[in-house]
């Protein structure tokens, strides 16, 4: 050994000398390789180096070996019991585009009662696992509101209908499963009988349509069967404004707005910034968030004044807001006509408004030409026809309010009515309802399942079994817009062609599929859509050209509805109808499951409605006046009986709600639709589910009703909500405290920040005294990212909230754990009041993690699971997490979020009580969300994002996932990341641009000039975090010449 | 002084060690000198075990969630049993440790069984901690152990420092302990006829022969130990307490927390000691060894430190007002002295504050009655003050949007339920095989009381029967 160790030394010593100065002329790997040792050259001959020889090994060593593997071999054969088999099999031919792990985006469009909104939908290989908006749309802009958003989850929802099935037990409430061929065979004669009779007792409900592929098969139906019914029917439809415009222009139609021109509106219940009252509501919310946009130390800004019947996000926004019931609301219109200088019957108002009318009346006449008076989707037909003629007057028309020809092919289709009227004298032998589930949304005068049950074969095709499919004889799988062709216009006409993203998860198939085997030829979806738009000329000569690009940017070209003139300028008007009743109930479509038909969505059940900030429920929201004469608190049970029924519904008492009014939201109380959506029935409600609205509700007027009686029930029902529900006293901010900025723009003008601080102001230089640890201030190397919250811009929609969650792979925790104050959701919306609880001004307040330099969560961490990236991130790693919790503890903003069960490989929350002493059991269907082997709502995960497991904290990161492919696009090109090219999730949706995000140590970016915003204030500065997210004051602009209305900046409790 | 017991001393009746020896080793040699009344206690405590078993199976299987945290209380009746285990487990080491420095020669009859009182407190204690982490399975995270990760734990976290603090000052607390039962051991050894009994308690010993040098080197032990754990009583409930202290949380970040918990603890340390010793002085008739001066003395340390807990509770409402923050004030309005939550916040004040008051009169501090009533009222006072401090601070945040109560869940009185129960199975335990009064110490104070005359060598005390 010695021995040879020296002559190896020595050639490694000659080997050194011979190659100084020979840089260039020899590359080599080791020394010893330049020495040819014979150690190298025997390990470069042998083939295998390295390995021991068999006879090196001594016996124990061998027979370590031997156990170890027999071990491991026993440890293979466990494969399967503690390990799932799972095989991988990658792409024999791999499909043009994909690039694994690269998100792959396709212009389409999701509707919400026949409207469509344009979408990009982002497919990761092969799944469709988020919807954003698309820019080019014009009721999009690139924003997409809660329910556009979690389409995407009612497509992996694991209770959607899976086949055809067929009730051959009309009395069982089991059906059999079939197929699309038996049913094919089932239906065939029944049509072909009735060709004879020109197809009199053949009947079609729809909702609204929009879909000009699908209308053009309703009208080849009707060819073919003339005598054959149509009937339309949409429970939040806009039926109401297409009739005002027809008596106004003489034919169906839809007025279309430009806020951004508008510098005075007035709404009348009009909650045109709200997506389930307006389907143009996000375009709107751009152009009117715009029309308020003040940058820098002074500005300008349009002015609202709302006059409401509901608490809305219009009133919560608006400069002026006054309340009054349902029934004066026309009142208030012809008041407001009346002092236009219209001719119209006389109407009345009262209190503030009274006071205030001539002021405002003063405010639109000196902005002719340049103000909206917006009336609300759901308000009578003579309210909108009032609304229109003060446009009128005030030379709107044209300017910011059009009129175009309505986008529903469906406004000539029979009524509700008519078809229960229909079915009633028993002319309707066959009844097809396509997407639709009247049994539920029907209002109780109609007793509309009485006389449903006359039809002889009934049909329907739907997207989850419902009410009206436990009478149906045959039930039909609607497939999801995501995987079947199609198309619909939006609120101002354009017409988008829907593309599927995926081959049909199961055996569904679209509206026009179906209405083309039903017209006897069963043609696919894209056949149909391309033939009807070939006939329509899409493209001109070259119609392939056109339709790839109609299809490609998700708009068809020119397709917008043209302006219809007003030709009616003087359409008779009846005079208001007081309603005698001390209480009105007024019917609004719910903000998150609007008419029910989301009911079984998880992310809009959990998602807290935008002023209630309660979930899983809807409420009956009563004014503190009323709840005070009434003897009602929150949380009690309260039965509500109009003429015709009456409910049980839940006390929620809601300022600013109008005195002598409830407003109860429609789509609770299902009791079939899936298991989120029934997840209250069995418990006695305290999972969620609501109550039934529709039970009260009129045909006739149903916007609002008398009430009758209210009858306090004397028990008590537990809501979960996330904000200021609770028994602490909630939302009170302490006095002198600065958490709130807001103000009027008069006094921001005149004097600057100053007027907008409400409590103690700590001035940059107090808070820098009292750092104990000046040294120690973050330093900003790189890129720096931060984020930028305009409170004026906010309008409290929510959207945000959802965007959140479906980027983020963020978990529904069911009511039972929002209760507990366990929801999941990484950004929230606070609602703060000010003023009277009669009727406050509202300030919203988005908050996410702030992403403080010195971050309090982070020394406290005993793993140090919580650290600060050098671009002044503050990150969660998951993996790292115990779980003790001490970062939530510490956080002064509460924006961090733990699993304190395992929230995401199942969803037995929804089904189970986790406690068992309160255990009642549930029947009916355990979730099962499996389809060919494997779990639906896991196709759903952003793969870009970690699913966090049971025990571990999260919290908002910035959307890091998009930050680093920022980084990676930018370093592949070799340049610095440029601002706007990362786009938070929430900062994408959002519909008035509030936030903005980007590299702070950039001077020259957006963020960074917001930040210097004379506006923008760090929240709890005073506590050194040194928060990278800021907030910019909210403003008010409150007409000078009031004075009667909200001067409430001074207390805010 | 009023009342002619206080003037007890320290043993009474006419004691030779053979009648010590007698009276202490009965309860663990003669198995028949215990009632059934003990095996009802002992049953109870096992039932309350299996409570605690099932409920840590259940929060292992289901996840923390099965408790009422929530966010923003994220810690609740977990943090708050904790400090209350903690603080109980205070009085031992005080006694044992800083009073035998201090050379207060009281301390001898009642240390023994306040120090096992330590370790089963810290015992049940330090389930909490370990257990309420989300993934508790990787607690060992927080053990400063070399890792192919490079992966230190945050050394800035105070709930690293409770590591340390609290595995410490259980370990040092339980070599104490032994350490101090080694002669004992020898005596019951010694006087044993069991054959098993024998042979254990030869085994415990470890060879005890009671010759000068094992005492010499018995007696620099006992005090180098007592030299280290008298540092850990101040120390681990400052430590406990700057969980608090340190974060920014209104209602915690308080100065005067440090010593503020560590009187509460020796407070609720010594209530709970009376809680145990008078049932267990009156139901094994060891009336002559824990006699009424030292029900007297003890009495008069739960007043001295409740006096300064009440101090404690003066300052933080001070504060809260003077500190001018509203934060702090907002909390004190609407969640301490009114709000939803103010009706444990007066519980607190009636039971840690008015109720020991009544120490003052002489003619108390010997009525055992009054005594377990007022340690009572001490122990669920104490309780209350780190609900308190804990869950109620939590349920009062910066922003107010974020306010949410707290409510406990059948899991969380559960888990307490049983960690009772086994605190109780445990005491039970101890009082049936171990010594539960110091044999030699006691020997060691009558010596010194009666002076060395009586005793001479060679004078054997009686044999135990």
């Amino acid at each position: 050994m010695e021995k040879q160790q020296i002559t190896k030394q020595e050639a490694l010593e000659k080997m050194r000398s011979e190659l100084e100065g020979k840089r260039g002329e020899r590359y080599w790997r080791t020394l010893d390789e330049v020495a040819q040792t014979d150690e190298f050259k025997l390990w470069f001959e042998d083939e295998f180096p390295n390995r021991k020889d068999l006879f090196q090994i001594d016996r124990r060593t061998l027979l370590k070996f031997a156990g170890a593997s027999l071990a491991l071999a026993g440890l293979a054969g466990c494969r399967g019991v503690f390990l799932p088999e799972e095989k991988l099999v990658p792409y024999v031919k791999a499909p043009e585009e994909l690039v694994p792990g690269k998100s792959l985006f396709y212009a389409s469009a999701v509707t919400l009662a026949g409207y469509a909104t344009g979408v990009l939908v982002e497919q990761s290989e092969g799944r469709p696992i988020k919807l954003e908006g698309n820019p080019d749309h014009p009721a999009s802009l690139g924003a997409l509101s809660s329910i556009g958003q979690a389409e995407v989850l009612n497509f992996y929802d694991p209770d959607r209908m899976q086949t055809v099935i067929q009730r051959v037990d009309p009395t069982s409430e089991l059906g059999e499963i079939s197929t699309w061929e038996e049913f094919s065979k089932a239906v065939t004669p029944q049509l072909e009988a009735h060709v004879a009779t020109g197809g009199k007792g053949l009947a079609l409900l729809f909702g609204a349509v929009t879909s000009p592929t699908q209308a053009s098969l309703v009208d080849q139906f009707k060819k073919k069967y003339p005598a054959a019914k149509v009937y339309s029917y949409e429970p939040a439809g806009r039926a109401s404004v297409n009739a005002a415009v027809a008596a106004v222009v003489g034919k169906a139609g839809v007025p279309v707005y430009d806020f951004s021109k508008a510098k005075v509106v007035v709404s009348l219940d009009g909650d045109f910034l709200n997506p389930v009252d307006n389907p143009g509501a996000l375009a709107y919310a751009r152009q009117f968030a715009k029309g308020r946009k003040v940058t820098g130390a002074h500005g300008e800004m349009n002015r609202l004044y709302a006059i409401e019947a509901n608490c809305g996000l219009a009133g919560a926004t608006a400069d002026h807001r006054y309340t009054l019931k349902p029934s004066e609301l026309y009142g208030a219109a012809l008041a407001l006509a009346g002092a236009v200088g219209l001719s119209v019957p006389g109407g009345s108002v009262s209190g503030s408004l009274k006071t205030d009318l001539e002021a405002i009346v003063q405010d639109l006449k000196s902005n002719m030409g340049q103000s909206i008076v917006v009336a609300g989707e759901h308000a009578a037909p003579e309210v909108h026809v009032a609304a229109f003629l003060i446009n009128n007057a005030l030379g709107n028309i044209g300017k910011t309010v059009k009129f175009v020809a309505s986008p529903e092919a469906s406004i000539g289709y029979g009524s509700l009515a008519d078809l229960a009227a229909d079915l009633d004298t028993g002319l309707v032998d066959v009844l097809y309802v396509s997407n639709s589930n009247p049994i539920f949304t029907a209002p109780a005068d109609l007793k509309f399942a009485d006389k449903f049950a006359k039809a002889k074969l009934k049909v329907q095709l739907t997207a989850v079994e419902d009410e009206t499919s436990a009478m149906c004889d045959w039930i039909l799988p609607l497939a999801h817009s995501l995987e079947a062709w199609g198309d619909a216009r939006a609120f101002d006409g354009t017409a988008t062609i829907v593309q599927p993203l995926i081959a049909p998860l199961f055996d569904g198939r679209s509206e026009i599929e179906t209405l083309s085997l039903l017209l006897g030829n069963s043609r696919g979806g894209y056949d149909l859509l391309r033939s009807y738009w070939q006939s329509q000329k899409l493209g001109g000569a070259k119609f392939e050209e056109g339709w790839r690009t109609a299809v490609h940017n998700g708009v068809i070209p020119n397709s917008a509805s043209a302006a219809v003139a007003m030709t009616t300028l003087t359409p008779s008007l009846p005079s208001p109808t007081p309603l005698n009743s001390p209480y009105e109930a007024s019917f609004i479509p719910d903000p998150a499951v609007f008419d029910g038909r989301f009911a079984n969505n998880g992310w809009l059940q959990e998602l807290p409605r935008p002023l209630t900030k309660v979930c899983w429920d809807n409420v009956v929201t009563l004014s503190p006046a009323d709840a005070q004469a009434l003897k009602v608190k929150s949380d009690e049970m309260i039965r509500v009986t109009t003429a015709v029924g009456e409910v049980d519904g839940i006390a929620y008492v809601l300022p600013g709600q109008p005195k002598g009014s409830v407003t109860i939201n429609l789509g609770y109380g299902r009791t079939k639709g899936g298991t989120l959506a029934t997840v209250g029935l069995s418990n006695g409600g305290d999972q969620g589910g609501g109550f039934n609205a529709y039970k009260i509700r009129n045909s006739k007027t149903p916007a609002f009703t008398a009430i009758s009686e209210i009858k306090d029930l004397n028990t008590e029902q537990h809501l979960a909500s996330t904000q200021g529900h609770s028994p602490l006293g909630g939302s009170r901010i302490p006095d002198h405290r600065d958490i709130l900025r807001a103000g009027t723009l008069e006094a921001f003008n005149k004097e600057g920040m100053e007027a907008l601080i409400l409590g103690h102001e700590f001035d940059e230089k107090e808070i820098e005294e009292s750092n104990l640890f000046p040294e120690e201030t973050f330093e900003w190397d790189g890129d720096q990212w931060g984020m930028a919250i305009d409170m004026n811009a906010c309008t409290g929609c929510g959207a945000c909230i959802t965007a959140c969650q479906a980027e983020n792979n963020i978990s529904v925790v069911g009511k039972e754990q929002v209760g507990k104050g366990r929801e999941m959701h990484w950004l929230r919306l606070d609602r703060y009041y000010s003023g009277s609880d009669e009727n406050p001004d509202v300030v919203w307040q988005p908050i996410a993690c702030m992403h403080c330099e010195k971050a309090p969560c982070e020394p406290v961490c005993p793993v140090a699971a919580t650290v600060h990236s050098h671009e002044g991130l503050n990150q969660m790693v998951y993996n790292r997490c115990v779980g003790t919790r001490y970062c939530s503890n510490n956080c002064p903003y509460k924006v961090r979020r733990f699993n304190y069960l395992n929230w995401t490989d199942n969803q037995e929350q929804f089904t189970k009580k986790v406690s068992p002493l309160n255990t009642r059991v549930i029947p009916g269907p355990i979730r099962e969300p499996k389809a060919d082997g494997v779990q639906l709502l896991k196709l759903l995960n952003n793969p870009d994002v970690t699913v966090r497991g049971r025990g571990v904290m999260e919290k908002c990161t910035y959307c890091v996932q998009r930050i680093n492919e920022a980084r990676i696009e930018s370093k592949k090109a070799g340049r610095r990341i440029a601002d706007g090219e990362i786009v938070t999730a929430c900062q994408q949706t959002c519909p008035s641009e509030a936030i903005v995000f980007g590299n702070i140590a950039d001077p020259n970016s957006a963020v960074s000039k917001l930040r210097k915003d004379p506006r923008t204030y760090m929240l709890l500065a005073e506590l050194q975090t040194r928060p990278r997210t800021t907030h910019m004051a909210k403003l008010r602009n409150p007409n000078p010449e009031i004075k009667s209305s909200n001067e409430t900046t001074e207390a805010h409790h | 002084m009023a009342d002619s017991r206080i003037n007890d001393l320290l043993i009474t009746g006419d004691q030779t060690y053979a009648t010590i020896d007698y009276s202490v080793g009965r309860l663990v040699l003669d198995q028949k000198s215990h009632s059934i009344a003990w095996l009802k206690w002992l049953i109870g405590g096992v039932m309350g075990t299996g409570v605690l078993m099932v409920s840590l199976a259940w929060l292992i299987f289901q996840g923390t969630g099965t408790w009422g945290n929530n966010v923003p209380a994220a810690w609740g009746f977990d943090i708050v049993n904790f400090v209350w285990w903690i603080g109980i487990g205070h009085a031992g080491t005080l006694i044992s440790a800083i009073l035998l420095l201090l050379r207060q020669q009281w301390r001898n009859s009642i240390n023994r069984f306040s120090e096992a009182m330590t370790i089963f407190a810290v015992m049940c204690a330090g389930i909490y901690p370990l257990l309420h982490t989300g993934r508790p399975w990787n607690d060992y995270w927080l053990f400063p152990y070399p890792n192919i990760l490079g992966m230190w734990p945050q050394f800035r976290s105070p709930l690293l420092w409770d590591v340390f603090a609290v595995s410490t000052y259980f370990s040092v607390s339980l070599v104490f302990w032994f350490v101090g039962l080694i002669p004992d051991f020898a005596t019951l050894r010694d006087k044993s006829t069991n054959r098993y009994a024998k042979l254990i308690f030869a085994l415990l010993a470890m060879g005890w022969r009671g010759s000068n040098q094992h005492w010499h080197r018995y007696e620099q032990m006992y005090y180098l130990l007592a030299g280290i754990s008298a540092p850990l009583v101040l120390s681990v409930h400052s430590i406990v307490s700057f969980d608090f202290a340190i974060s920014i949380v209104p209602g915690w970040n308080v100065t005067v927390f440090p010593p503020y918990f560590v009187a509460g603890a020796v407070f609720a340390g010594f209530a709970m000691v009376l809680t145990w010793g008078i049932p267990l002085r009156k139901y094994y008739k060891l009336e002559h060894l824990i006699t009424n001066r030292h029900l007297d003395w003890m009495a008069k340390i739960t007043l001295a430190t409740g006096l300064i807990v009440a101090y404690g509770y003066f300052l933080e409402v001070f504060y809260q007002w003077y500190s001018g923050n509203p934060f702090e004030f907002k909390l004190l309005t609407s969640t301490r002295v009114d709000g939803m939550y103010a009706k444990f916040y007066w519980a607190l004040i009636v039971c840690n504050v008015i109720a020991p008051q009544v120490f003052w009169i002489p003619k108390m501090r010997t009525n055992t009655w009054a005594l377990i009533i007022v340690s009572t009222f001490v122990s669920i006072g104490m309780w209350l003050e780190r609900f308190v401090i804990i869950p109620m601070s939590l349920t009062n945040n910066y922003l107010p949007s974020s306010d949410k109560p707290y409510y406990p869940s059948f899991w969380d009185f559960a888990m307490f339920a049983g960690t009772l129960g086994f605190f109780t199975m445990l005491m039970m335990l101890f009082i049936r095989f171990l010594p539960t009064i110091n044999i030699f110490e006691v020997k060691d104070l009558l010596y010194k009381m009666k002076g060395q005359k009586e005793f001479v060598e060679g004078q054997a005390p009686v044999e135990v029967k």
